[in-house]
């Protein structure tokens, strides 16, 4: 099976990891992605105002490629993610927007918001299935707890992203014991990181990490796994010590592909 | 157009939708860096008072987390209104909250891509 395949900005960059496992992963489970060509960056964040258009546009025109090919797209990143799919449910549901983009656009062919996007863990849980994922699995990771963190663009709003109850989640936690770890759950799990406020207000993301680090480490977490850049950089350097891993690197692992 | 019929239309939130309910402030995990919180923003909005969130430093406190979109129980999408007055605010020359020259001195060697390209889409135009 060949996905299109949208990796970011970062994931070029300072998120090489998240990417790279994700490629190895995806070998031995046997899909490939197919990385759009000259894609352009998302933006980072989901334009809501309805008469923003610009600032859609690339997310269209990666949509209208995977179209073309024929392919669902996939995601890794939770913010481009988030962004694409938002978009793309503005060019279903809303008429002006839909006009407008393609306006710009001037395809050969109009896109209405016929492609599918999907995150590469809902192609886990929903193609590769997370049993069989746990049958190719040659390294569990047995006994390891490992906190989930969602964070907010990957569930929210719900009523777009559609990937799992938002206040309840377990797409993750079945990830992590397909993998043969054993998922912690906590309150923080789904609260926002800080996001872009680590530019020019660290004090405030400091209060978010520590916080939802210590949540994780009262119910003894080893680690945390999460598929945003992000999340990852707003995280990590935490008081209570708990390292932060992208979920791909551990699935490579525990699949014996990861060098 | 005045800033009220400005910012509703840009939002696309029928803010009269609002019960009251702060819900969306409770759940708001900028709550405590915030001059105004996201149920001050629906009912002034509603009011007309918009001046004063325009002018305060509350619009670039917003992370966009949609918690109070999810969580509110009517529907309003508080975060739309919030991300509108941002935009009312900064798409007027010379308004721009984060400039390209003050960024150098914020980077370390970790800083992600998506951290600047999101906060260049949120705090200017």
């Amino acid at each position: 099976m060949v996905y299109s395949y949208y990796p970011g900005c970062t994931l070029k960059n300072k998120a090489q990891d998240l990417d790279r496992y994700a490629r190895l992963s995806a070998k031995a489970l046997g899909f490939e992605l197919e990385e759009i060509e000259n894609w352009q960056c998302c933006g980072g964040v989901y334009p809501m105002a309805r008469d923003e258009i610009a600032t859609k546009l690339s997310s269209v025109r990666a949509l209208a490629d995977a179209k073309a090919h024929g392919r669902d797209l996939i995601t890794l990143c939770s913010a481009c993610h988030n962004v694409l799919k938002q978009v793309n449910n503005d060019i279903l549901t809303d008429e002006d927007i839909r006009t407008r983009a393609n306006n710009y656009l001037k395809l050969d062919d109009p896109y209405m918001g016929e492609t599918k996007v999907i995150h590469f863990l809902e192609v886990l849980r929903d193609v590769v299935g997370f049993e069989a994922l746990k049958e190719k699995v040659t390294n569990p990771l047995t006994g390891k707890k490992i906190g989930a963190y969602y964070g907010c663009l990957l569930l929210r709003p719900s009523g777009v992203m559609d990937m799992d109850n938002p206040e309840n989640p377990k797409i993750m936690e079945d990830f992590i014991r397909a993998i043969g770890a054993e998922p912690v759950i906590y309150p923080q799990r789904n609260e926002c990181c800080g996001g872009y406020l680590s530019l020019e207000d660290k004090e405030a993301v400091a209060k978010r990490r520590e916080k939802i680090a210590q949540s994780a480490a009262e119910f003894e977490a080893e680690c945390m796994v999460t598929a945003c850049p992000l999340c990852m950089y707003n995280l990590k350097k935490n008081d209570s010590n708990i390292p932060v891993y992208y979920f791909t690197e551990l699935l490579a692992e525990a699949l014996g592909v990861k060098n | 157009m005045d800033k009220r019929e400005e910012v509703l239309r840009i939002s696309g939130v029928n803010v009269r939708k609002c019960m009251r309910c702060g819900k969306c402030s409770g759940t708001c995990p900028s709550y405590d860096e915030m001059e105004f919180h996201p149920h001050q923003f629906v009912y002034m909005v509603e009011t007309g008072n918009i001046e004063p969130l325009m002018n305060s430093e509350s619009l670039y406190k917003c992370l966009s987390c949609f918690a109070c979109v999810e969580r509110c129980p009517r529907g309003v999408e508080p975060a739309k209104v919030v991300e509108a007055v941002r935009l009312a605010a900064i798409r007027q020359k010379g308004n721009n909250h984060l400039k390209a020259s003050a960024v150098p001195e914020l980077l370390d060697e970790d800083t992600p891509q998506q951290l600047l390209v999101s906060a260049f889409r949120k705090y200017s135009k």
